[in-house]
């Protein structure tokens, strides 16, 4: 992780004291900007795929995933620009903030590396998705509702897509399933982050806007438990891991993410096609 | 990769009522990826609301060296055509 990143207690986005009015407000912003930061750069990194993927049909369905998460990060950070009123929209906050303003879940942001890795962190964010969007889905925000209404159709195909690939690699060759399982035990430290409640996530879960993250995860943890088994592949332990993306604190890898993510529309700014 | 998968055939049914058409081949591990293949590569702009996979390989097709004896039969029997017969002045609704 970057030397720079600013320990949890002060990771405060430069933007939280322009939402305006009460806690709750900001809250909102900083949920809504945690949902679409997580598809915005989880869709960026798939992309990554296109002209690099093992077969044809594959790299297809790659950018299709990824297409998903960019529509899904454009409704999302629109939403938060209009909650922010401060004249950012969706194309300003995608490309205009820096790594420490960026809310996204730390796994979201963690290199492709080889299939095996970009299953595994699929296959983990699926399954996040799958009950937070549900969840989402009878939220008081209207607007999040409805933006949750359309993403959890996405995710179920997402999810099918990315279970049948983790028991396919680990029910496979013994090379499939030696790095899948190596892939997950990287990977598996930044699933601590997926439901470890903040002030955030309590403040809009109490309003209604959010649900309680510790009722969704034994939900979580069952299936990923079901899954795990039937691709024959090892839980690995819980491993505690302090720096939260969704604070603002990332893994060194979204700097250089965005850079390249970044560079057009801030080298010349108003480009368009 | 793709050249180690078996390849199968896709058929999409475009709307309710009408036929399964065939759409176009693809290489997948099994009939589960296949069925996501094709829905990823044929059904991007709405084109189906069904979809058929099948082996290739389990498709018999009939031998190109044989149109002649299946095919050359039914070039002059046109009677088999509807036009072909004139329709009586009398029958109204036909």
């Amino acid at each position: 992780m970057s030397a720079t990143a600013p320990p949890l207690a002060a990771a405060t986005p430069q933007h939280s004291g322009r939402a305006g009015g009460s806690g709750l407000e900001a809250a909102r912003l900083r949920c809504v900007l945690r949902l679409g930061d997580t598809s915005l750069v989880l869709g960026q990194r798939l992309g990554a795929w296109i002209g690099h993927a093992p077969a044809l049909e594959e790299e297809l369905a790659l950018a299709n995933l990824a297409l998903d998460f960019v529509g899904q990060a454009r409704l999302l950070l629109g939403y938060a620009g209009e909650l922010e009123g401060a004249g950012r929209d969706e194309d300003a906050l995608a490309f205009l903030r820096d790594a420490p303003e960026f809310l996204n879940l730390t796994l979201a942001e963690q290199p492709n590396g080889d299939f095996a890795h970009t299953i595994v962190r699929q296959w983990l964010l699926d399954n996040w998705q799958l009950e937070i969007y549900q969840a989402l889905t009878a939220s008081a925000d209207t607007r999040l509702a409805a933006i949750a209404a359309k993403a959890v159709k996405e995710t179920r195909y997402h999810h099918r897509f990315s279970s049948g690939w983790l028991i396919r690699l680990g029910d496979g060759t013994g090379e499939s399933r030696q790095r899948v399982q190596r892939a997950l035990d990287e990977l598996w430290r930044f699933t601590d982050e997926l439901f470890a409640p903040d002030e955030v996530d309590e403040r809009a879960s109490a309003a209604g806007i959010a649900p309680s993250l510790p009722e969704l995860a034994p939900r979580w943890s069952t299936r990923i438990e079901q899954e795990l088994r039937a691709a024959t592949l090892q839980r690995p332990a819980a491993q505690p891991y302090p720096w939260h993306g969704k604070r603002g604190a990332h893994s060194e890898h979204l700097g250089h993410m965005l850079a390249e993510m970044q560079h057009l529309p801030r080298t010349y700014p108003g480009a368009r096609w | 990769m793709s050249n180690d998968w078996p390849l199968f055939e896709v058929f999409i049914r475009s709307r309710s009522g009408l036929e399964h058409k065939h759409v176009g081949s693809l290489h997948a591990a099994d009939a589960r990826m296949a069925i996501e293949h094709a829905r990823d590569v044929y059904t991007r702009r709405l084109e189906g609301v069904s979809m058929w996979v099948v082996r290739s390989a389990d498709i018999v097709a009939s031998d190109p060296g044989e149109a002649e004896a299946l095919f050359e039969p039914a070039r002059d029997k046109v009677y088999r055509h509807p036009t072909f017969y004139a329709i009586p002045e009398e029958v109204k609704n036909l």
